[in-house]
């Protein structure tokens, strides 16, 4: 199974942004993701620096995809998109129709994002007329669904030549809204947010009134407040046919996950206990906030 | 503009009906629909019954079959599309490409509009799914802005309907996943937003306690006014602050917004509230019956009355309302 770097979802400054390209470079990952995949005010990174780093990072030999924009509603937005996907060069992760329709006009191979609702065969067969190689499966979904997915797919003959990724490390993206809540937290509207977020690399914790770290903002998205880990999955994972097991950048810990995704996948590592701030019910058909302890 | 209403029972449907609905929508009684409650929705009988009963006042009939099916499940989504063209609706209402695909190529003559759930917000995206499933309208989600819906409608290959009354959904419909965060069902995979099989009230020391699978999501002090705990109008801490972190209790009302959204080449505007009682349905489609019937008879004449605003803040939650996202202040 190979590994990938999702988009950095939380607003980063350049710096910070172009150190960590630099580390995922030499990281022992197989595909790489970049791109502003959340809201069109985060410049830090113009769409030409996203091309040209995308450029830069194809020379290590990793797979590189531009991954674009999750809610497009201005004319600004869609503009961007058109751009990212008439790059010419590198793959695109579409993260809404809008992308699809543009990459299925241009008729060339591209991923359908975590964002895009695939939750059957059916729709997944749907996206492959439209050049689709690779999905990533919607973050609610799990295990049981994947697996009978996969196996219409398979029944309906179109399983091959469609690569399957799985969100599997990370707070997970749960909702896009008009609003910002960021902006809303400091009071300020979101034309005038000043782009707080920057201050905020792994975005605003929100507790329930009883402590429980129950969502995180992050501008426009609302994340899980405990952060998604199936790493003690991932063979169960490889076993059903996943491909790609994916790692969305937090701060700090990003790349001692690929390390031990990579023991893990390589059954270095024996017992792999969450600690309380994570969570995997989603995977196993459970609130995505619960902890499920695996049968086998 | 047509006005489209909600009709969860038979006597919703009748009461939208007979004050002055242009179209009802319903839902079968299982998951193949976003408003899957107990109690709710209808079986074969009620359906043609509804059916019936609006056809002979003129009134159209949509079916929604929008949530998304999973590989166990398909069959029930399969039957709700072969029952809805049985039964000779109007439309479908729908948001999993599977759904649309099935009916495209079984019943190419059945119209078929995009549900809000598809999440459509922009012109490119309508363009996809005129192409693929030949769909003649969609519904655009609740989080675009006046401005950004007329660029919509300027560019747009297909109809389209807005959201006119009712529940305020803050999230980008068909991409909100909190509600399966927190319990084992979302609006996608259940139809269901904050199951309320999962909620619990309590009356403690500190005040009335709202959970949602045990989390608490409110706590009112007395005499407030005690709304249902949908995850993201709880009031939650963040920081030093306690507040709505994400969204107040109001409704959404764009009843001003009439001569605008008529002049943006609007086709339809929606009432939610499939869930709501028949009073409900009575008053919000009786009111916007006499705003839509002021507007086209005397268009420039046209001004939201006193009574209007007084009917509609009786069912609005948290008896607030707003403009949401339609004017850019809110967002």
């Amino acid at each position: 199974m190979k590994l990938s770097l999702g988009p950095i979802l939380y607003y980063w400054t350049k710096q910070q942004t172009l150190a960590f390209y630099e580390q995922a470079a030499d990281a022992d990952v197989d595909i790489i993701y970049l791109g502003e995949t959340v809201c069109s005010k985060r410049r830090e990174l113009s769409a030409q620096d996203w091309i040209d780093l995308a450029k830069s990072l194809s020379e290590t030999g990793k797979q590189v995809v531009l991954s674009t924009l999750t809610l497009l509603a201005a004319e600004s937005e869609l503009k961007t998109l058109r751009k990212l996907c008439n790059n010419g060069d590198i793959m695109v992760e579409a993260n809404d129709m809008a992308g699809v329709q543009l990459m299925s006009e241009h008729g060339v191979p591209f991923v359908s994002g975590p964002a895009i609702n695939i939750y059957n065969a059916r729709a997944l067969n749907v996206m492959k007329k439209q050049g689709v190689t690779r999905w990533v499966m919607p973050v609610e979904l799990g295990r049981e669904t994947l697996q009978e997915l996969l196996a219409d797919a398979e029944n309906m003959g179109i399983k091959d030549g469609i690569e399957t990724e799985v969100y599997a490390y990370g707070r997970l993206p749960l909702a896009y809204s008009a609003r910002c809540f960021t902006a809303r937290y400091y009071d300020l509207p979101k034309d005038n947010c000043q782009l707080k977020c920057i201050e905020h690399p792994e975005g605003i914790a929100v507790h329930s009134q009883e402590d429980d770290e129950l969502f995180n903002l992050n501008g426009i998205q609302t994340m899980s407040g405990r952060t998604y880990n199936l790493e003690s999955e991932l063979s169960n994972m490889q076993k059903i046919g996943v491909d790609i097991a994916r790692i969305s950048p937090q701060v700090d810990v990003t790349f001692d996950k690929v390390n031990q995704f990579r023991k893990a996948l390589s059954g270095e590592s024996k017992t792999i206990a969450l600690s309380e701030a994570e969570c995997n019910g989603y995977w196993f058909k459970s609130p995505g906030m619960d902890q499920v302890i695996s049968a086998d | 503009m047509e006005l489209v209403c909600p009709a969860g029972s038979l006597s919703a449907l009748k009461i939208a009906v007979d004050n002055g609905a242009d179209a009802v929508y319903i839902g079968f009684k299982d998951d193949t629909n976003a408003r899957h409650f107990a109690g709710l929705n209808f079986a074969d009988k009620k359906a043609q019954d509804g059916l019936a009963y609006a056809r002979e006042k003129g009134v159209k009939v949509f079916v929604a079959i929008n949530t998304y099916s999973q590989a166990a499940g398909w069959s029930r989504w399969q039957r709700a599309v072969d029952a809805s063209n049985e039964l000779g609706v109007n439309a479908l209402i729908c948001a999993d490409m599977a759904v649309m695909d099935y009916a495209a190529e079984r019943y190419p003559e059945l119209p078929l509009h995009l549900s809000v759930q598809g999440s459509a917000t922009n012109y490119e995206t309508l363009t996809f799914y005129k192409n693929n499933f030949g769909i003649r309208r969609a519904v655009l989600p609740r989080v675009l802005s006046l401005k950004q819906v007329e660029t919509v409608a300027q560019y747009s290959p297909v109809e389209l309907e807005v959201f006119a009354f009712g529940s305020l959904c803050i999230m980008a419909e068909g991409r909100c996943y909190l509600s399966s965060y927190l319990t084992d069902e979302s609006p996608n995979t259940c139809g269901a937003c904050s199951p309320a099989k999962d909620v619990r009230w309590e009356q403690t020391e500190s005040g009335l306690e709202a959970r949602l699978n045990d989390v608490l999501i409110d706590r009112f002090e007395e005499g407030e006014n005690a709304g249902y705990p949908t995850l993201c109008k709880g009031r939650f801490k963040v920081g030093d602050k306690t507040f709505h972190a994400i969204e107040e209790p109001t409704s959404l009302n764009t009843i001003e917004l009439i001569p605008q959204l008529q002049a943006a080449g609007i086709k339809a505007v929606k009432i939610e509230g499939r869930q709501r009682s028949p009073a409900y349905v009575e008053n919000v489609v009786r009111t916007w019956r006499r705003a839509i019937d002021l507007y086209n008879t005397n268009p420039e004449q046209f001004r939201v009355k006193k009574q209007w605003k007084e009917d509609l803040a009786k069912v609005s939650e948290g008896t607030q309302t707003t403009l949401g996202a339609y004017t850019r202040a809110w967002q």
